[in-house]
């Protein structure tokens, strides 16, 4: 057995990533749909593109920010480098450079996702059917998920894989919050009103969480309560304390059982905002603000995927990497 | 699968007879079922056209074309002698060069040849393997002999084809496949894994075999990642690879292992910077000091493009003659060499009737059938051939054999094509069967995929 190339082991992490991205990005959109509606469930497109702060780019090809325009630019648009057929596009490329390592079965599912996003009418899209879209999109890659448990070679690959898909749903989780967060900025005092409560509870679900949180909290729901959750909540596995877990778990092993010389700075990273997510408390957190603490979490995962990066995939060690770690 | 008169063919009547139980209808539902497996397989090549690049399938048609035992016993021992006689060609003109100074090929046709590497001159390769992996063109005339149309001992593409029809005409027709006795074409990467560790370094125990591929975006990256799969070895690109004190490695997660055999799918011009193309980054700096040293193999050799050039063809039955003392068991389509006078004067008065070739083109770019072509054309082949002789060669126009084909007017006969692949380490293999390739268009014998032409199933009977 030959050493895993550096080139593959960058490959299969960022396959990983693509895919639970395409996945988050379809969820987040789903919530957003329902954000921006106001009190009285009129739909304004165009707080989507200010959640996601989009509208520099969006304005370069639209005049309008209409319903068509703007879930075109999410989900089909090739030209917008973070819509879902992007993501889905960029996983099939690192897919095509995997085909001597993955399974012939995880190709295929992956190669035909992307044809059928590829050669899906705008007119599939039209705003009823939206709900429908990101649905197939989850289900695709839940498929694709469920095919690489089943069928991929458990080797150093499969580790990289593992990080990679952990790393990307800490990040998008952290994400996910800091949408409510910026919805919520204005008016203070809608805090606790029935919107914000359903507005969290739509949090909640799209991130497949609503029935996790009502086994560990039958009764109430506050944005201390659902923020906690997604951030701490370690037998929840889209919260970042479990993926982050997860990511210091599968490299201390990874390192252990190939007897890898590098990877130590990764680890020294992850141990410190492994110790922060253990300690810290859900009011802390919201005394010092909620969206600081994101950028904090955001950032430290960067550094890790710079050390990952120097240490397996060749990159430049992270003091040589200047600004790109920002 | 019709024998030389007009009647079929006897070894293929008992496939006839169960293709007759299937009606026009099923026939195609398979055909389908077919295609789209391709599609999903992703099993596509590339076609680069001025304005696009596009992926495409190879069309694929069902209906296999079959070859008796005794027909392929000819076609296997001719193909081993013609590889075998390249292999000594390559050796004898990198290393003493008696066949120029005894002047039965001529020297300029050599030495002055754009293949030809003079950095190759005084190195040993592991058996005197040059051409570990050829492709020999092969057409059957209107006598029903096969013919050598060309020899492709540089970088030949097609044998993930040969294997993958086979798969999918397993799955599509197990009922016309079961007791029939063909011999089977699967173990195709074992054999090519067992030469190229055959070749390896002097003093290697356990090699280390990877596959060096142009990238995503070469025409042939599915047939890279096919073989690497089959061979199980690892798929790298330049960029993984770096030489250090003349030795090869690959970057790995944990540093640098080294690499013994390179099955390139790289041209010679992109291998090593510090040699070749200056700008390529394909290959790695310094590989050829590695290769010259012995310490890596590279499969096939460097310069072996000289043994295959539409101009030295013309000389193969006299270079088998020179080295092994026998008659070619397969003949050369009779070739007029533009650079001889006679050829030339030949050519020009004859061009109405010759099919013309530019000697450095592959994949049937810029050739002109003469019997088919306008005027215009002709004129225009005239101009290029008297303005750079030395360029072209000509042949007659071979009627190609024809095949039962699935069409969309029911089936028809259609201009096919085969290429056997023959793989050589210690000694020669020659894969039963190779890529029958079929032009599709009706009368075309064009069966380039890059132009059209689409591939059948080959069995080669027990």
């Amino acid at each position: 057995m030959h050493r895993l190339l550096s080139r593959y082991a960058e490959s299969i992490y960022w396959l990983a990533r693509y895919v639970e991205r395409a996945e988050n990005l379809a969820r987040i959109l789903d919530v957003n749909e329902t954000f921006s509606r106001d009190s009285r469930g009129w739909q304004n497109w165009r707080s989507i593109l200010q959640i996601n702060r989009d509208e520099e780019r969006f304005f370069e090809h639209h005049d309008d920010a209409d319903a068509d325009s703007v879930i075109h630019f999410y989900t089909l648009d090739q030209r917008n480098v973070s819509s879902i057929i992007s993501a889905v596009n960029l996983a099939r490329g690192n897919a095509r450079t995997l085909r001597p390592l993955i399974s012939t079965e995880m190709w295929i599912q992956l190669n035909m996702f992307s044809n059928t996003l590829k050669t899906m009418p705008r007119e599939a899209l039209s705003e009823p059917r939206l709900a429908r879209f990101c649905n197939q999109v989850k289900e695709a890659c839940q498929t694709h998920t469920g095919i690489t448990e089943g069928t991929f070679y458990r080797d150093e690959s499969w580790f990289f894989y593992q990080i990679g898909r952990a790393i990307e749903r800490a990040d998008q989780t952290t994400r996910l919050l800091d949408v409510k967060y910026h919805l919520l900025l204005p008016n203070e005092e809608t805090v606790g009103s029935p919107l914000d409560v359903s507005q969290w509870n739509a949090v909640l679900r799209s991130a497949a969480g609503y029935h996790a949180f009502r086994r560990v909290q039958p009764s109430g729901m506050t944005q201390a309560d659902v923020a906690g959750f997604l951030l701490f909540h370690s037998r929840f596995p889209r919260s970042v304390k479990a993926c982050v877990h997860d990511i210091s778990n599968r490299l201390s092993h990874l390192r252990s059982t190939y007897r890898l010389i590098g990877g130590a700075e990764a680890l020294e990273e992850l141990d410190e905002l492994r110790s922060v997510l253990d300690d810290i408390t859900i009011d802390q957190v919201i005394d010092k603000g909620l969206h600081e603490f994101i950028d904090w979490v955001q950032l430290k995962l960067i550094r890790i995927h710079s050390e990952l990066g120097a240490a397996y995939f060749g990159y430049p060690a992270l003091s040589e990497q200047g600004q790109a770690a920002d | 699968m019709l024998g030389g008169a007009e009647e079929p063919a006897d070894h293929t009547l008992s496939i006839r007879e169960r293709l007759n139980r299937l009606d026009l209808e099923d026939l195609r539902g398979r055909a389908r079922d077919a295609e789209l497996e391709l599609y999903s397989f992703g099993i596509t090549f590339t076609v680069y056209t001025q304005k696009d690049v596009i992926d495409r399938i190879l069309p694929f048609d069902v209906i296999p074309r079959v070859i008796s035992a005794k027909a392929w016993e000819t076609i296997e021992t001719g193909v081993t002698q013609r590889v075998t006689a390249l292999n000594l060609f390559l050796h004898d003109i990198y290393h003493d060069q008696k066949i120029l100074k005894d002047g039965v090929v001529p020297k300029d046709l050599v030495l002055g040849n754009k293949n030809y590497c003079p950095q190759m001159e005084g190195i040993d390769v592991p058996f005197g393997t040059y051409v570990h992996i050829n492709g020999t063109d092969l057409v059957r005339g209107d006598d029903g002999e096969f013919v050598v149309l060309e020899d492709n001992g540089r970088c030949p593409s097609g044998v993930s084809y040969v294997v993958e029809n086979r798969h999918l005409m397993l799955r599509s027709f197990p009922d016309l496949m079961s007791n029939i006795g063909i011999r089977p074409v699967s173990n195709y990467g074992q054999k090519l894994h067992e030469a190229l560790v055959d070749t390896a370094p002097a003093g290697v125990s356990d090699p280390q075999v990877v596959l060096l591929s142009p990238g995503t975006y070469n025409s042939a990256y599915f047939e890279h990642i096919f073989l690497a799969r089959e061979m199980g070895v690892p798929l790298v690109e330049g960029s993984d690879l770096v030489v250090e004190n003349d030795k090869v490695y690959m970057k790995t997660i944990n540093g640098l292992d080294p690499v013994h055999v390179i099955y390139r799918r790289v041209s010679d011009d992109f291998l090593d910077p510090e040699v070749f193309n200056p700008d390529s980054v394909l290959g790695a700096s310094g590989l050829m000091r590695a290769y010259a040293k012995g310490n890596v193999s590279l499969a096939n050799a460097i310069g072996t493009g000289v043994a295959d050039d539409k101009a030295v063809y013309a000389y193969i039955p006299r270079i088998i003659k020179y080295y092994m003392d026998e008659e070619p068991i397969l003949a050369n389509v009779d070739t007029h060499i533009c650079r001889e006078p006679e050829g030339l004067a030949y050519t020009l008065a004859n061009l109405d009737k010759l099919v013309v070739k530019p000697v450095g083109e592959s994949g049937g770019y810029g050739i002109t059938i003469g019997p088919r072509a306008s005027k215009r054309e002709l004129e225009k082949c005239r101009e290029d051939v008297s303005a750079d002789p030395a360029n072209y060669i000509a042949q007659p126009m071979i009627n190609l054999s024809v095949c039962p084909t699935l069409t969309d007017d029911g089936i028809k006969a259609r201009h096919v094509d085969l290429r056997p692949f023959a793989v050589t380490g210690r000694s020669t293999w020659v894969l039963p069967g190779g890529l029958s390739r079929v032009a599709l268009t009706k009368g075309s014998i064009v069966v380039n995929s890059s132009q059209g032409g689409g591939s059948k199933d080959t069995w080669v009977l027990e």
